[in-house]
């Protein structure tokens, strides 16, 4: 019994955790834009404009509640309930921290443990469609819909190649289990260093996953208004807004997992060692393995934004092209060169892969003929 | 033909696969967004910081006193008939025995009105004054307005303040 309390303490802790990130991530958002374009962002609310995210979900909670006439009512409410459901429910395989001792009992600090952790992860984010796509069409909106049927299409797509480069993780490691392939990171051993083709590949996709820049197309304002959320206001509105930030303080705690080694950092053998092996030092060394996930998790929300301020979007054959065109192929050839490794009982040989591709490509821009760079120089004088 | 040199080159060879995989070309504009995260921001922030406007801002108006604390003007509408906007209005008055030291010469405005709606800062009254009594101040606006009853701004509101007189650079 005591157990399940401690247990449920933590799945509180995570799921305010979540939505804490969320929400100072919509505060770090417009900071990071601010920098980036050289001004200093909101900075009027609270010290540094802490208290932003409250005043602008005050703002949401007393806009107008508007349902448009000719939409679905109860599937429009559905929505936004939806996606908020499948972004907070997506974090709960993921293992924060290693465990904690409290008497004789050894708690995971994590949601749930389940042998088939990531492949949750994978069946949830695919949910997350549904929130948009019901939304999108209960809007009876034809903006809506097809901003709801570029999301739909669009995280299909980049679904296959995020498997696919997962599917080379899980040959490495031999399980499902986040917390398993996060444990066979020990050390400073982390796949990034085994797998970077698929590490490039899984981010890429992981930003098409989560509609951010360059592949926010569902939200294209200059072609489709608003996207899937055009009729939606308040806070239904706010709940994509918030669905989109859950879910990328998601997909960065699922990278820093998968490829940064999770709550494994350089000489944490020494430090528990140094800490000791009664429960104390086991859970001032979990605390650290914790807060190590956290920067980890935190730094890829920042490079989420770094990107979303940086990169203009996709147009859209483009972005289908790169999804089925480039990332899928590189995910099969990845796996393939993965495979041979296991085969060869190498380890980090898809390196081969990666290193031949920038061969290939170095050669090709050496070869490039100087003089085709001018088209001004070849052009004839009239 | 070529006219002039500015003209850019554009390459609209087909890409290599450096350039498709747009790898490089993203770390580079990464590059560039980073750096600018960390540089020094140009803000300035207005309410509690104002940037200097240089010495011939026309801003606030000011009715200009003595050295003794006389007020100058001498209500002769000079001002009033140079203004285009014909933001100015004023009442005149004679100077009583015993309002020296309050009034330079022997004709006063009692009343002197300007509307900041109508004035448009163009300065002229400042230039049609023959006593040096009317300036636009460099270094203060003339405030937002809440409400109509504050527009007309009078005596009140833009006699100089002997405590903190109104120096024009290159003065004194």
């Amino acid at each position: 019994m005591e157990v399940f309390w401690i247990k449920a303490i933590i799945v509180l802790v995570i799921f305010g955790l979540s939505l804490v990130v969320a929400m100072y991530s919509t505060w770090a958002e417009r900071k990071v834009a601010g920098y980036m374009q050289d001004r200093p962002g909101p900075n009027r609310a609270g010290w540094g404009g802490l208290l932003q995210p409250l005043a602008d979900a005050g703002k949401m909670f007393f806009k107008e509640d508007f349902i448009p006439l000719q939409a679905n009512k109860w599937l429009f409410i559905a929505g936004p309930c939806l996606a908020m459901l499948t972004a907070l429910m997506s974090s709960s395989v993921v293992p924060f921290g290693d465990t904690i001792k409290i008497g004789e009992h050894e708690i995971q600090v994590q949601g749930i443990e389940v042998n088939i952790g990531i492949l949750w992860v994978f069946g949830v984010v695919s949910l997350g469609v549904y929130g948009v796509m019901v939304g999108g069409w209960a809007s009876n909106n034809k903006f809506s819909l097809l901003g709801a049927i570029r999301a739909a299409s669009q995280n299909i797509s980049y679904e296959l190649a995020m498997g696919l480069s997962l599917i080379a993780i899980i040959m490495l490691t031999g399980s499902l289990s986040v917390r398993d392939i996060v444990l066979s990171q020990h050390g400073a051993a982390w796949n990034l260093f085994y797998q970077p083709l698929g590490f490039i590949i899984f981010l890429v996709c992981a930003f098409a996953e989560c509609n951010r820049t360059p592949f926010d197309l569902p939200e294209c304002e200059a072609e489709l208004v608003g996207g899937y959320h055009t009729e939606y206001s308040s806070m239904k509105l706010g709940f994509y807004l918030f669905a989109e930030y859950i879910n990328m303080f998601v997909s960065s705690c699922v990278i820093s997992a998968l490829y940064f080694g999770g709550f494994n950092y350089p000489f944490m053998d020494k430090v528990a060692e140094a800490l000791g092996s009664d429960a104390t030092g086991h859970n001032i060394a979990t605390a650290i393995g914790f807060g190590v996930f956290f920067a980890k998790a935190l730094f890829f929300v920042f490079f989420f934004m770094w990107v979303r301020w940086t990169l203009p979007r996709f147009r859209y054959d483009q972005l289908m092209n790169l999804g089925w065109k480039n990332l899928i192929p590189l995910a099969i050839l990845n796996v393939i060169t993965t495979g041979i490794g296991i085969l060869l009982d190498i380890r980090w040989f898809s390196w081969v892969a990666m290193i031949a591709i920038v061969i290939i490509a170095v050669a090709q821009s050496a070869m490039k003929p100087k003089s085709a760079r001018g088209i001004l120089e070849a052009a004839p004088s009239r | 033909m070529q006219l002039t040199n500015r003209a850019k080159k554009i390459d609209k060879s087909e890409m290599t696969l450096a350039e498709r995989m747009y790898l490089p070309a993203i770390a580079g504009g990464m590059a560039i967004t980073l750096k600018h995260f960390f540089k020094k921001k140009p803000t300035i922030n207005y309410p509690e910081q104002k940037r200097y406007l240089g010495p011939v801002f026309r801003g606030h108006h000011i009715l200009k006193k003595d050295e003794e604390g006389r007020e100058r003007c001498t209500a002769c509408g000079l001002c009033a008939v140079a203004c285009p906007a014909e933001a100015i209005s004023m009442v005149a008055a004679e100077r009583k025995e015993g309002e020296e030291h309050k009034y330079r010469e022997e004709k006063y405005a009692a009343v002197y009105e300007i509307n900041m709606l109508r004035c448009i800062f163009c300065g002229f009254c400042e230039e049609a004054c023959p006593k040096q009594a009317i300036y636009l101040r460099h270094d203060e606006f003339v405030p937002v307005f809440m409400n109509r009853d504050e527009v007309i701004y009078g005596k009140d509101k833009l006699v100089e303040d002997m405590n903190h007189r109104y120096l024009r650079e290159g003065w004194k």
